[in-house]
């Protein structure tokens, strides 16, 4: 008893001294900074419409980009969880691709889609002979939201198909039996019934468009700046550390609203007995209308998750010889120029930041990310697994990382170990701790459900044929956590290998990452540096879908990632 | 009343319901009894208009309903699992159906307020569903049905899910409340004693179609099919050939039967053995039907013995007032008048 006991605070100690050094401080640091600088200066960094400008358009750009999801989504949502039609498989496994794909990829894909050297000004230019792009999209409202729609459309069908599929289907017929038409039984019923899990999915598409920080920042442009791109720029442009400061204490406050408001929805005391275990089945498109549903709607989204990751492996596939002198004509060609051209040290200088050394480095932080993440997203998952009051207070303060962005991380280290020993060394260990921290909650959210999930029986029954506690773990635990634990593995090393927020704090030129390279030479002139930039996306949209898809073979299903 | 004409529906590619009417008249309960995928809830769906048929059609009073939606149809369905809306509280669960036909709001309040009197749970007006227990959950979704005052009530295992000292309490209840509702009502059950128990008519389905319809009087004294005789657990059913009229052969012996045979001369089926009505011993030698058995095993069950003999390959069980030896051989009978003899 006594041992056990002792074991299970050395549980807690770990996981607990490294949240509250490498999180908590930083996090914290940044409050000091904030109101310190508020004593000493009386406020003299700060002025309204500087913090104002930023939060309004964030809620407004948030607002329109989760209205535009739910129009989509919605429709959508229904569309897989009633209707069975070929190629649906395919088109579902599709609307999942974005919400695994790197930040940075998105916005680049949607630069060779719509920007000045995308498709349809290239097409364009062709067609109507022009010498210069006709539609600037880029730097734009609308571009911000077409990625916003592009990137969350999927979690408004996964939250809300999965409702749909798994309400009763009773509730609707006894409606219908009951005098109800079938508007009526929608509207008095379903809807009702539906209404956590869409107001759930809002708010979630809400939060991460409100927190979107990579595809804003490279699709948005200096005008269009959100909270989270107006603290990069006033840390890293202006260096006014205390204004980063105050936006990130504002965003923090309203994730932690939003995040409130989640919890609020999520659980209404009917919400265990409108869903049953089984699924409602699918059923083909019999009428004329449903037939034309079904077609409209899945062109739609083959459209919208289709174009842009087609746009952005065709355009790094191909050189655009613009021929001087001669107004439109354009040269074109198939290359892979671009991608033997990332493996090739042509300058020499250090401070040039090198593909090469970026996918280097890139590999060598996942790689530490993936065993850091995983390390200690175990042991906290076993700490949480025991039951107890503990647990339940200490669940937050593990799950809190999750509604902290990776830009307000990057920014509270940027603060905190801007100093020796954590710069003295030519290694930044401080990128893939930041990573870690970023992937912790996830690996827990994946690790903690298979822990609970050994029956205790197992485990005495081992103890009792006279296993020790190590053999117990070893013997009983691992063959069953096996999965989980490789999930996270892989999770985590693609959340580091293409986390950019924190990364654009952390990573100097010597120490850039895929990500961050990807975004200094895609705003650089010269066809080969925007073609290096399209390469090396594409070559991380892979190793990401890879890496999903991986997970999706691996993970027990009826597991939920968010 | 209700006529529900030859009725064909596929099920995954294979008929569930191959051909089916019957008829249901004012005021009459008749149970849908099958086994488990027999069709007989697709059959109460149809009706009430949540699926269609493949072929056939359904009648209200000589009215085609094919073209009439469900929620224009005026009928009162009760599902298995009582579907009652968790987002309403009970009083708002049986007010639904009132409100969806425009009734007054304050005719609304009495109406509930008196089915709420009828089960006996206006205490539990405010109350939300999903805190009622499973017997309370069947009164109100039962309540609710009611409510709007369907031309035809429909009730699918409406005690499927309780357990089983509840049901016996419950089945008296509903009995009650089915007749003093004097609507036609069909209720759908897989379990025999609850029909036997509830119903006025049993219209038994298997594998697609009406075997036997009729009152349960009729059917346990002359069941259509050797199924239905099994599926009513009516007796041992010994395999054989009909060699005349009333002449069937099986693997223990010929017998003489009374009544006569639904078989062709030569066609196979079964001889029904009634465990009650075999005579043991001495008052068994006079009978032409007459064998013998050994004893396998006895069971004491109070009124009788519970014994199961074996002759030949088939093993028989018979209702014995005096106590049995197994091991011993017995002499045994059936009386002519009391055989039947059932297709397959």
């Amino acid at each position: 008893m006594k041992r056990s006991a002792s074991l299970t605070w050395l549980l807690w100690l770990f996981p607990i001294a490294f949240l509250l050094f490498f999180f908590y401080q930083p996090l914290l640091a940044i409050f000091r900074l904030v109101f310190s600088e508020r004593f000493n200066q009386g406020w003299q960094f700060f002025s309204w419409p500087q913090v104002l400008r930023p939060l309004g358009f964030t809620v407004w750009q948030a607002f329109l980009s989760t209205l535009l999801t739910l129009l989509i989504g919605l429709p959508a949502a229904f569309l897989f969880a009633r209707f069975d039609f070929p190629g649906r498989k395919w088109l579902r496994a599709l609307s999942l691709l974005p919400f695994i794909l790197p930040t940075v990829v998105v916005a680049t894909a949607f630069n060779t889609l719509i920007g000045p050297r995308g498709w349809l000004n290239l097409i364009l230019m062709s067609v109507f002979d022009l010498s210069s792009p006709p539609l600037s999209l880029l730097n734009s409202l609308p571009a911000i939201l077409l990625a916003h729609v592009f990137y969350n459309t999927s979690i408004v069908i996964r939250m809300v198909g999965n409702s749909i599929t798994r309400l009763n289907p009773h509730f609707d017929q006894a409606a219908r039996v009951l005098g109800a038409s079938p508007w009526q039984s929608f509207k008095e019923v379903s809807l009702p019934l539906l209404m956590p899990s869409i107001l759930g999915s809002v708010l979630l598409v809400f939060l991460f468009d409100f927190t979107s920080f990579g595809v804003v920042l490279m699709l948005g442009g200096p005008q269009y700046a959100t909270l989270e791109v107006e603290i990069y720029t006033q840390a890293l442009s202006r260096f006014n550390l205390p204004m980063a400061g105050l936006l990130s204490i504002i965003q923090l406050a309203t994730t932690l609203l939003i995040t409130l408001a989640q919890n609020r929805v999520k659980s209404p005391r009917f919400g265990k007995a409108a869903l049953s275990s089984e699924r409602s089945s699918l059923k083909p498109a019999l009428t004329r209308s449903q037939k034309a549903f079904v077609i409209l709607m899945s062109l739609l989204l083959l459209l919208l998750f289709v174009s842009p990751i087609l746009s952005l492996v065709s355009h790094s596939l191909v050189t655009f010889e613009a021929a001087r002198g001669e107004r439109g004509e354009v040269q074109t060609g198939f290359t892979l120029d671009y991608y033997t051209e990332l493996f090739q040290n042509r300058s020499g200088s250090i401070f040039y930041s090198n593909p090469l050394a970026a996918i280097r480095n890139s590999l060598i932080y996942s790689l530490l990310t993936m065993l850091i993440a995983t390390a200690l997203g175990l042991v906290s998952a076993y700490a949480l697994a025991k039951p107890g009051r503990l647990s339940r207070w200490l669940e937050p303060i593990f799950m809190l990382p999750l509604g902290a962005s990776a830009v307000i991380l990057g920014l509270g280290f940027l603060i905190t170990f801007n100093r020796d020993p954590w710069t003295s060394g030519s290694f930044p260990i401080m990128i893939p701790i930041a990573h870690s921290l970023i992937a912790l909650p996830f690996v827990i959210r994946s690790i903690l459900p298979a822990i609970r999930g050994i029956p205790r029986s197992l485990r005495e029954a081992a103890r009792v044929m006279g296993a020790k506690p190590r053999e117990v773990f070893l013997e009983a635990d691992l063959p069953i956590l096996l999965r989980a634990i490789i999930v996270s593995l892989v999770f985590s090393f693609t959340i580091s290998l293409g986390e950019f927020g924190a990364s654009s704090f952390l990573a100097n030129a010597r120490t850039p990452t895929i990500p961050v390279t990807i975004f200094r030479y895609i705003s650089q002139p010269g066809a080969l540096n925007y073609g290096q930039a399209l390469a090396m996306s594409t070559l991380l949209m892979l190793t990401s879908a890879a890496g999903s898809l991986l997970i999706e073979k691996i993970r027990l299903p009826g597991e939920e990632l968010f | 009343m209700l006529r529900v004409q030859n009725i064909y529906k596929e099920y995954e590619n294979k008929p569930l319901l191959n051909g089916i009417s019957f008829q249901v008249q004012q005021g009459e309960l008749v149970c849908l009894l099958g086994s488990s995928g027999s069709g007989k809830s697709t059959m109460l769906r149809i009706i009430a208009g949540l699926e269609e048929p493949e072929a056939g059609k359904v009648f209200w009073n000589e009215e085609d309903l094919s073209e009439v939606p469900t929620h224009k149809r005026g009928f009162g369905l009760m599902f298995q699992d009582y579907a009652l809306f968790p987002h309403r509280s009970v009083s708002e669960n049986i007010a639904f159906g009132l409100r969806m036909a425009d009734v007054p709001q304050g005719k609304i309040k009495t109406l509930v307020h008196a089915a709420l009197e009828d089960i006996r749970m206006t205490d539990f007006a405010d109350r939300a569903v999903t805190d009622l227990s499973g017997g309370e959950q069947q009164r109100v979704a039962l309540a609710r049905a009611l409510a709007p005052n369907p031309r035809l009530l429909m009730l699918d295992e409406p005690l499927g899910a309780l357990d089983h000292n509840l049901r016996t309490e419950l089945i008296k209840e509903l009995r009650a409340q089915l007749h003093q509702s004097q609507k036609p009502v069909i209720y759908v059950t897989h379990d025999q004693e609850e029909a036997f128990a509830l119903a006025d008519r049993l219209i038994l389905l298997h594998e697609g179609l009406l075997v036997q319809d009729g009152s349960p009087e009729e059917l346990f004294r002359n069941p259509a099919t050797a199924w239905v005789a099994s599926f009513l657990g009516l007796g041992n059913l010994v395999a054989g050939k009909a060699v005349s009229e009333h002449q069937f052969d099986t693997e223990i012996g010929g017998f003489n039967l009374k009544s006569t045979a639904p078989l062709e001369t030569g066609q196979d089926g079964f001889l029904l053995l009634r465990p009650g009505d075999v005579l043991i011993g001495p008052e068994s030698i006079n009978s032409s039907n007459h064998f013998t058995a050994q004893v396998r095993d006895c069971v004491f069950l109070g009124d009788y013995f519970r014994v199961e003999v074996q002759a030949e390959e088939s093993k028989l069980l018979i209702q014995s007032p005096f106590p049995l030896t197994p091991g011993d051989q017995v002499e045994l009978a059936w009386p002519a008048e009391k055989l039947l003899c059932l297709p397959a």
